[in-house]
């Protein structure tokens, strides 16, 4: 229900933001799905709601104080079981006018739709339109009676609803509405990914899904392994055999994939791991969100060897950052991770456009006999530690690696002048240049800031709509960190002195031990003036969030 | 044509008289046998004796981790099916650290030719038990006896009907070249279990242990028939058979994915145009 509502209002022109917040259980229990839009661009959850449809008991007990003070809360006295006479609250039989109208009972979510609408004083067809596209495969009648639904409903509702004062119009222009993680997985399918394995994990399975939905039309092989160990190898397998592939799990499925990782890295085989985080230890909270994983994703593989880490904070960032990735872990045959986390995957955020002409296109795996006949060697020394990756089977030369350490050949070997070398080569020659691939923060708000906030990956959202409205008051900025290890350099943005030069710095994370701050100072020396940590594995909302920072800013 | 010189690798690390070097001498022989060129075969291994098989050979190489072969040897299998993809390992490998690995490659039928040479014993770190070792073997670190009893490969891979299933023996190489013919030849999932003796730290499934017990599987043994195979299987001890235990037809993991019917993934170049092109449309979805 949420999605085809908040399908209505991006399709009506306007920004939109959907969160929501679920049990770890397949049916039932007390579930919300907030929609928040507005004509300007929003990136972040408020905690006061205008518009509450309740389908269950919780959802008054629980959310009722959310209220706004125009709120309104919509509700079927039949399905809660009880009528309350209260001036905030409109009642709305969504189960009688689904049966009257010849529909079926789950229908009165559909109802409920209309009646938002009706509620908001909407058109009602943009909301048609949805229906036909969710619907698409089910018969005529279905559809018509599911139209039939939504009519009453928002019949019902706009004639009934008298303490109504919204006015919603419709605006120009359509607006994408798409999830973070959806916007990898597109990233990483443009990017030429044809192999996908993985072990499903909350709340990592959504890329998996997104990427098997495409599988035909853009010919992948998704591949659901027996369990994480085996997704990293086959992902690697696939790699080596000439194919660009990736995988993706939760912290504990990483936990698993360690020893592949540093497979990936000594074999110099590339892979894109997507790393969506939630509250851990161990199993942890399956179904909540917290950035609590960066540090093992930068110290995870035993061993020394580069690696890249992307976190993006929003679904272009996502888009585009899956495409980095691919490229950088072709390039320099190293693995590179995208880090989100249960936020990224259960909001969405309406986008203009994703930039597609802007996306790398770079072929670095070779086939021609020239460089992969008779003497070629897999692991090369060169100048700049890359090797060239001819593709096993296509060429008459042997393509040979080893998780051993091994000479040029990829044969095994154990002396101690060719080791140093391959360390070298695997490490010290590509790092200064995989870091020059890595781009600063992004830079926001005031440009001399008194106060800067600073965060990465998820965290982007809630940080730039507080600055936008703190900065009424004080010079304010943000950093927000998506490209986050090799940490960036000063030389594009100096940052560095953007943060000596401001009297409070913050560093925000949805983690207890503030692992992004511990980072940056291990990086630059710089520590921040204050940290802001959540960990109950919810989310900031706007509300909460700017209540603390206003504690620390004044 | 390629020749034994073709498939003239690296100086091997093995022990003098190791049933290695006639497992490597039957492989050899039944590639050039076959037709098939070095560049035309990959092969994964894991970590052990065995693991080290590709380097004393000349193949496609990926000597992976300890147990993981199967997963790497899947995804190579699955992005270029027209390589002969092997897996080559120990028994420590295949059923220890591997043993899950192993289940989920026979259920998918995926066309890896798996090679575990068994020898009952953890060679490369120096005499601990392994999956196979029979109960009561005693070690350094076993000083009580294997408690646990040995895992039969064979009767596990009929029971998950496992699609090519056979055992044969590093000393009696010319029968282990036909299986490996025919395990080469069998197009799903081939399990090939090789006893091997290992002359360094298993004193009690010695040559001569071997030639008390193990026997040539005759035309009266019917490969198709799954409960004879099981029965056949589970023979251990005074009489050991060799042979291809179990076979089926079962459609191939590669014969099933759609998008690699009419050619490997990895010959399938979409151009970057027409991907960005394709992908403008599918982001149309999104609105």
């Amino acid at each position: 229900m949420g999605d085809s509502l908040a399908r209505v209002f991006s399709r009506s022109g306007y920004h939109v933001f959907t969160s929501q917040d679920y049990e770890s259980r397949v049916r039932g229990g007390h579930n919300t799905y907030q929609i928040r839009l507005s004509d300007k661009p929003i990136t972040v959850s408020r905690a006061a709601v205008d518009i509450i449809v309740a389908f269950d008991r919780e959802s008054v007990v629980f959310h009722e104080k959310e209220l706004s003070e125009i709120g309104i809360l919509v509700y079927d006295p039949a399905m809660l079981g009880e009528k309350f006479e209260r001036q905030n609250f409109l009642s709305v039989p969504f189960v009688d006018l689904a049966t009257s109208g010849g529909g079926d009972k789950v229908m009165a979510n559909v109802v409920a739709i209309g009646a938002v609408l009706g509620m908001l004083g909407m058109g009602i067809e943009i909301l048609f339109d949805v229906l036909l596209n969710t619907l698409k495969k089910r018969d005529e009648d279905t559809i018509k009676r599911n139209k039939v639904a939504a009519l009453a409903g928002y019949n019902y509702a706009g004639h009934n609803c008298v303490q109504c004062s919204f006015s919603v119009v419709q605006l120009s222009g359509q607006k994408m509405l798409i999830s973070t993680n959806d916007a990898i997985a597109s990233g990483a399918i443009v990017s030429g990914c044809r192999f996908y394995s993985a072990y499903p994990m909350t709340p990592s399975t959504g890329i998996m899904l997104y990427m098997a939905g495409k599988a035909k039309e853009y010919g992948i092989i998704v591949e659901q392994a027996e369990d994480e160990i085996a997704a990293i190898n086959m992902a690697l397998g696939a790699s080596f055999a000439g194919v660009r592939a990736m995988t993706g799990t939760s912290g504990g499925g990483f936990a698993l994939m360690v020893e592949g990782l540093s497979l990936a890295a000594m074999t110099e085989t590339p892979i894109v791991i997507a790393l969506a985080q939630r509250p851990g230890p161990a199993t942890g909270l399956p179904t909540k969100t917290e950035q609590g994983d960066l540090l093992f994703a930068l110290h995870a593989g035993h061993g020394e060897f580069p690696r890249v880490i992307f976190a993006p904070g929003d679904p272009e960032q996502g888009f585009l950052l899956a495409n980095k990735a691919f490229e950088i872990s072709q390039k320099y045959q190293i693995p590179v991770f995208i880090m989100t986390d249960q936020y990224l995957a259960d909001t969405q955020w309406t986008v203009g456009h994703f930039e597609v002409d802007s996306l790398f296109c770079n072929e670095h795996r070779i086939s021609g006999d020239e460089v992969c006949g008779g003497d070629y060697k897999r692991h090369a020394f060169t100048d700049n530690g890359v090797s060239p990756f001819c593709i096993p089977g296509l060429t008459s030369g042997l393509v040979v690696t080893d998780s051993d350490e091994h000479d040029e050949e990829g044969h095994i070997i154990e002396d101690a002048a060719t080791r140093a070398s391959m360390v070298d080569k695997r490490l010290f020659k590509k790092l200064p240049f995989i870091e020059k691939e890595i781009a600063p923060p992004l830079f926001y708000g005031h440009k001399q800031p008194e106060i800067v906030v600073i965060g990465w990956g998820s965290t982007y959202g809630l940080i730039r709509e507080a600055v936008d409205i703190a900065s009424k008051k004080k010079n304010i900025a943000m950093l927000h960190f998506s490209e986050i290890y090799p940490f960036p350099s000063v030389d594009v943005l100096d940052y560095l002195s953007i943060l000596k030069g401001a009297k409070t710095t913050i560093c925000v994370e949805q983690n207890a031990t503030g692992q992004f701050a511990r980072l940056m100072k291990a990086e630059t020396g710089f520590e921040c003036t204050a940290l802001i940590n959540r960990y109950d594995g919810r989310p900031f909302l706007l509300e909460e969030f700017l209540g603390e920072l206003y504690a620390h800013i004044g | 044509m390629p020749t034994l010189d073709d498939y003239a690798g690296q100086v091997t690390a093995w022990c003098p008289g190791c049933g290695n070097f006639a497992i490597l001498k039957a492989f050899k022989e039944a590639l050039v046998e076959l037709g098939i060129e070095p560049h035309q075969l990959a092969i994964v291994s894991g970590i052990g004796q065995a693991g080290k098989f590709p380097h004393y050979t000349r193949c496609n190489t990926f000597n992976g981790l300890h147990g993981r072969s199967l997963p790497v040897a899947t995804g190579i299998k699955l992005a270029n099916h027209e390589l002969l993809v092997m897996a080559i390992g120990g028994d420590g490998d295949g059923y220890g650290e591997g043993g899950n690995h192993l289940v989920h490659a026979m259920r998918r039928n995926i066309g890896v030719k798996v090679f575990v040479h068994d020898n009952q014993i953890y060679g490369l770190t120096k005499g601990q038990a392994s999956p196979t070792s029979m109960e009561g073997m005693i070690t350094k670190n076993q000083p009580f006896g294997v408690l646990s009893e040995p895992f039969n490969p064979m009767a596990a891979a009929v029971a998950l009907d496992c699609s090519f299933v056979a055992r044969g023996y590093a000393g009696d190489q010319e029968h282990l070249k036909g299986l490996i013919i025919s395990a080469i030849n069998h197009k799903g999932f081939s399990l090939v279990d090789i006893l091997q003796p290992c002359v360094s730290f298993n004193k009690i499934n010695t040559y001569e242990w071997y030639r008390q017990r193990v026997y040539r599987l005759g035309p009266d043994h019917n490969p198709e028939d799954r409960v004879g195979a099981f029965a056949r299987a589970l023979e251990w001890g005074e009489k050991i058979p060799i042979g291809i235990i179990y076979r089926n037809n079962r459609r191939s993991f590669e014969e099933g994915v759609p998008v690699i019917q009419d050619k490997p993934l990895v010959r399938q170049r979409i151009s970057f145009g027409d991907l960005k092109e394709k992908m403008r449309e599918t982001l149309k979805e999104h609105y």
